[in-house]
């Protein structure tokens, strides 16, 4: 584990340099410990793929030293004693997807990138099982480790200046969703109706670092129901 | 009070969102924290209480009732009728004025802060707007000809200066009194800037590191609340990388492939993958929301304790305007 100072009211915990499972684990792990146990001062932490930042109001941070001294001491006395986290083995989200068409434009670039059928995407995809590794990018935007290799695919040249919400996208070996419409470089397989971010409820993301994610093909008529 | 103009892109704003990075939801708030800070502490509020943000012009708004206001940031030639309203101090308005604003002498953005703060729901642990999921503020959007808003009701602090005021004529009265200018930051509009070196700074050659402190970088047309989109020299690393991405704070200064450097600012995403070549520090984050497309900045280098010194010294400054505003002369 490493501390480092991200400017002079943050700080970040490096647990890793690869995004995967085993490190996802430690993030999500030590998040929850900081979460459970906020030190005086604290303004929030923000967990990612390897890293998390907590963010603090230096003059509230009590000790001596400097602000970033002192807010390390004690989240390094925090992260000596992280119990394993066992990762939600909850039932995973479902999230019922409309593949191709208008829906998902970029259905076909991936297929052909991949070099088998768009229907064989779908099922690919439709079929794997993911976990949240971090949200970010927008609020309540997934960003979903477990995607079949096959079906990787990299990011537009171009990134497109809206996104509709909704957008089922990959982008590299990841796939996601975009929650709100927003700019976005990702290929567009598909789209939901499901409601990823609700500004009016607390928290206001249907799904959570940690948890795992399912998707679901529906039909045209089902999505336009 | 009701907004007869718009002004450009005026939102409700406080000082930002904090406990939802972790579900993607940018802190946003005031660009120009320090100056929502004081000009809410000039009229008896929480310095969290919200206000009004505006950029380059600034709206006209009719009273609909006695209201006690400040305005701070940048200098936007404020007016009620045909007189100039003093800025950085209480201002009394009564019922009927109509506050205007002329042009914008320096700085891109002002303040307004009105006694009691307005009176709109707060989402996420926030009153201030999130332009991009359209929420916060005035139904998540800016201020339209038309809109009504509310104040809450007053404290005693605003009560006091109010009395003080109440009984000169005029549709509008202010304190002889102002803050004092050290409360404010020093704007400029070709300010330096100071930074901490950003964690891949030494990725960079040395050519790039010493251009990035020396040259000026100009503010692009393409700057905004999201982040400052800078021109200079093309800052370019010895090998390229292509980190993980991670959490950005406001001040963050990027480096994307094509070279050209990105300050992040109140709307930037919660994360970000490009190397960071420096971190732009607190307390000199308005100098950089009171910069405009066409101005120019530089960076100087500081350290880490510099930083923090200086912040605590803001902090203290801060605290003595609070402290002298509950003695203010009346």
């Amino acid at each position: 584990m490493i501390l480092e100072p991200l400017g002079d009211s943050a700080l970040l915990i490096r647990l890793g340099d690869q995004i995967d499972e085993a490190t996802h684990r430690r993030v999500a792990a030590a998040a929850a410990h900081i979460a459970a146990h906020p030190f005086p001062g604290m303004i929030e932490h923000v967990p990612a793929f390897t890293t998390i930042a907590v963010h603090y109001e230096p003059l509230r941070v009590p000790g001596t030293g400097s602000a970033f001294a002192r807010a390390s001491g004690l989240v390094s006395k925090l992260l000596a004693d992280v119990p394993d986290l066992a990762l939600a083995e909850s039932p995973p989200v479902e999230i019922p997807v409309c593949y191709g068409g208008d829906l998902g434009p970029d259905l076909d670039v991936v297929a052909q990138h991949a070099g088998i059928t768009a229907d064989e995407v779908v099922r690919i995809h439709a079929a794997g099982d993911y976990r949240v590794y971090m949200i970010g990018f927008s609020p309540g935007f997934p960003f979903l480790g477990g995607l079949d290799e096959r079906i990787s695919a990299p990011r537009r040249s171009s990134p497109r200046l809206a996104v509709p919400a909704g957008s089922v996208a990959i982008g590299g070996k990841q796939t996601g969703v975009y929650p709100i419409e927003t700019p976005g470089g990702w290929q567009i397989i598909g789209r939901t109706k499901t409601r990823l971010f609700r500004p009016d409820l607390s928290p206001p993301t249907l799904i959570h670092m940690g948890a795992r994610v399912r998707f679901r093909a529906m039909s045209r008529v089902e999505f336009d129901r | 009070m009701k907004v007869l103009k718009p002004g450009l892109l005026t939102t409700v704003q406080d000082l930002g969102r904090h406990g939802y990075q972790r579900d993607g939801v940018s802190v946003g708030g005031a660009m120009d924290a320090q100056a929502l800070r004081v000009a809410n502490l000039l009229v008896g509020n929480p310095e969290n209480a919200a206000g009004l943000e505006f950029t380059l012009l600034g709206p006209t708004l009719e009273f609909t009732g006695d209201t006690l206001f400040a305005v701070t940031g940048g200098h936007m030639s404020p007016r009620i009728g045909d007189r100039s309203v003093p800025e950085a101090r209480p201002v009394l308005a009564r019922a009927g004025a109509t506050l205007s604003f002329k042009e914008c002498v320096s700085g891109a953005r002002g303040y307004l802060a009105f006694a009691g703060g307005f009176d709109v729901p707060e989402v996420l642990g926030s009153r201030g707007t999130h332009l991009r999921a359209g929420f916060g503020g005035l139904d998540g959007r800016a201020l339209r000809a038309g809109d009504t808003l509310r104040l809450a009701p007053r404290s005693d602090s605003a009560e006091r200066v109010l009395q003080s005021l109440a009984h000169r004529p005029g549709t509008f009265v202010a304190t002889p009194w102002s803050v004092s200018a050290s409360a404010l930051p020093r704007y400029a509009a070709s300010p330096t800037v100071r930074v901490i070196p950003g964690i891949h700074f030494a990725r960079f050659d040395d050519a790039n590191r010493r251009a990035f402190f020396q040259d000026g970088f100009r503010i692009t047309p393409q700057s905004d609340r999201m982040g400052y989109r800078l021109e200079g020299p093309l800052l370019s690393l010895i090998e390229p990388l292509e980190p993980i991405s991670e959490p950005v704070c406001a001040g963050t200064i990027q480096v994307p492939p094509e070279g050209q450097a990105i300050v992040l600012m109140a709307d930037r995403q919660s994360a970000g993958g490009y190397p960071r070549i420096g971190q732009v520090i607190t307390v000199d984050l308005p100098l950089i929301a009171q910069t405009k497309a066409g101005d120019t900045l530089r960076f100087s280098e500081v350290s880490l304790e510099q930083a923090e010194e200086l912040y605590v010294e803001r902090e203290r400054t801060i605290e003595q305007v609070r402290q002298g505003l509950l003695h203010a002369p009346h």
